[in-house]
């Protein structure tokens, strides 16, 4: 199998002050993968490497079996890229906007304007692609963001936090959105993030980086087994509860004020819901429960991931 | 298309968000395609086409003056058969219209994509960083001398139909070819320095002020110099500001008796002017550079 991306003691340095990226030898195969790390870790430094718009200080890079640095061009011609910050000029649509940047990408004008349609109706934007884009919620924008990367079909996605801004249920439609493009479409997805418990949902394979170094580069499947746990918070009645659901036969585990309940599919929302419910408790929060990077750092260390 | 319309059974019908993804796999364009599509974008947006109302009011107000001008010098010589202005003195009267017009596109083309943060996303792409620059440069340059040599061709056509003989006509003929290439030195030498002052200001409105000003505030420089007594000084003077740097040029070599007094220094002019773009072009492919690795 062609490896997606291979870096060999790649290194980047600012200035001669900043180290963005020291050392970091990580290999990839084609699938979702995760690129986990604070703000601040080198993820973005790392994806501009290899888009071949920063040259590394030192080590190498390797992209779809190319040289970011060297063959620029042919590397760009085959990635879609998502940035972070906004990108996206207020005053076009999202329909005349993704159409440039997929000229921009070579395709013919006709098959550009086609395309872009048909990527925005795949990202969930229909009716609204005509209206300017400047007038779009945040979730819409980053739709877009997400399109203009799509639009030229490419074999790689770089996505810089995917997520940013989204209210949950958005996170969670962004996140399915990459996961299907990732099977359904059959193009390799890098996502960066700064929460684990977000990306490793959807990920074949996870890279952490902490200030610039590689932490742990693994296929999902290798790490311990990542179960799924949501966290309960009920503002009173605790015990009450966690009876309840241990009677439901569910394997609830108290962390201070709050109920740990494995996932077993959607029945145990709704077990859970229902107890809350016929017990009639203020229900304060419910939320899958996310892994922070520092967690997995600390797993390295103890063996045990969480 | 058709994976659309086909009705899917077991499907609701109207639900269209599950069609599959299709690779594509037709052709991508070359470097010329990609460029001449940016460079067509840019001078559609120049003249606020695909645009909302708003950016269009500005570059089509001037485009309105200066097509006014136009029919008014039309009627004129219809009416008296006297040619009031010559081909060539029509883009020195316009001058401060086409800083304006410089100063509303420049901005339009550089600083938008600053401030929207969109270069990241030209640059994620083939599209080289200088070509993106050169495009944009090349836009403001196109529309700068159809802003011009529309009105022009019109005073031609106007006068070809008012002069007696086919002679008079290829002289004419004649007279608007070089006023042609003046407007092309002003259109050259006005946007490289208009797109220079936008591509490093991100807002669009300090970007037209500053353009406004690189050209305006230079002029009481040359005023100043045209008054010592030395005359050298005096005939030199023109080369401190854009605008009369062109003006000397006209002088020289598309106006018989120039009005600037620039003396035995046109060639100097000319290759003042030359090195003046020759500079922004350079600075402005370094700005590029440098603003992609950002």
């Amino acid at each position: 199998m062609v490896t997606l991306i291979a870096t060999q003691s790649l290194t980047k340095t600012y200035g001669n002050r900043v180290t963005a990226l020291s050392d970091l030898t990580v290999a990839v195969e084609p699938g979702i993968v995760g690129l986990v790390g604070a703000n601040g870790a080198g993820k973005s430094t790392f994806i501009k490497i290899l888009l071949g718009l920063l040259a590394p200080t030192g080590g190498q890079a390797r992209v779809l079996d190319l040289d970011p640095t060297v063959d620029g061009q042919a590397v760009r011609s085959r990635v879609g890229y998502m940035p972070e910050h906004d990108c996206l000029p207020p005053d076009l649509s999202a329909a005349e906007f993704v159409t440039h940047m997929a000229r921009m990408s070579g395709l013919p004008r006709t098959t550009a304007r086609e395309r872009a349609s048909e990527t925005l109706r795949h990202v969930g934007l229909y009716e609204e692609r005509y209206r300017q884009v400047g007038g779009y919620s945040t979730g819409m924008k980053q739709r877009v963001k997400l399109a203009q990367a799509l639009v030229h079909d490419p074999d790689l996605l770089l996505l810089d936090e995917p997520t940013n801004g989204l209210d949950p249920a958005g996170r969670d439609g962004m996140l399915a959105l990459i996961h299907r493009i990732g099977t359904e479409f059959g193009i390799s997805v890098l996502v960066c993030s700064h929460l684990l418990g977000e990306v490793e949902r959807i990920c074949d394979a996870l890279v952490a980086i902490e200030a610039g170094r590689l932490l742990r580069s693994a296929q999902l499947s290798d790490m311990t087994t990542v179960t799924d746990v949501l966290s309960v918070e009920v503002s009173e009645g605790t015990d009450e509860l966690a009876a309840r659901l241990a009677a439901l036969e569910l394997p609830v585990r108290r962390d201070g004020r709050l109920l740990l309940i494995p996932i077993d599919g959607d029945a145990t929302y709704d077990l859970i819901l229902t107890a809350v419910a016929e017990l009639d408790l203020p229900l304060h929060r419910l939320d899958q429960r996310r892994h922070r990077v520092a967690e997995l750092f600390a797993s390295t260390t103890q063996g045990d991931l969480q | 298309m058709t994976a659309l319309d086909t009705h899917q059974p077991g499907r609701p019908a109207g639900v269209i968000h599950d069609i599959g993804y299709q690779r594509y796999d037709g052709p991508r364009l070359g470097r010329r395609h990609i460029v001449g599509a940016l460079y067509l974008h840019g001078l559609r947006a120049a003249f606020g086409l695909g645009r909302s109302a708003k950016g269009k009011v500005f570059p089509w107000l001037i485009v309105g003056v200066v097509g006014m001008v136009a029919a008014v010098l039309i009627a004129i010589r219809a009416q008296t058969g006297q040619a009031v202005l010559s081909y060539a003195e029509f883009p020195e009267v316009l001058t401060l219209l086409i800083v304006f017009f410089c100063a509303v596109v420049a901005p339009e083309l550089a600083s938008r994509d600053l401030h929207s943060g969109v270069l990241p996303l030209y640059f994620a792409r083939p599209l080289r960083r200088g070509d993106y620059a050169l495009a944009k440069l090349a836009a403001l340059v196109s529309a700068t001398f159809l802003l011009l040599a529309g009105p022009l061709t019109l005073m031609f056509a106007g006068a070809a139909f008012t002069v007696d003989g086919l002679g008079a006509v290829w002289s004419e003929f004649g007279d608007y070819l070089v006023a042609l290439g003046y407007v092309a030195v002003h259109a050259v030498v006005f946007s490289a320095v208009a797109m220079l002052v936008a591509s490093v200001v991100r807002r669009r409105a300090v970007a037209a002020g500053a353009i406004v000003g690189a050209f305006l505030l230079t002029t009481p420089v040359v005023g100043v110099l045209a008054v010592l007594p030395s005359e050298t000084a005096s005939q030199l003077a023109g080369l401190a500001s854009p605008i009369t740097l062109v003006g000397g040029i006209g002088d020289w070599a598309f106006e018989a008796g120039g009005d600037l007094g620039i003396g035995r220094f046109g060639p100097l002019y000319g290759a003042v002017a030359l090195g003046l773009v020759g500079v922004c072009v350079l600075l402005l492919l370094a700005r590029y550079r440098k603003v992609a690795s950002q």
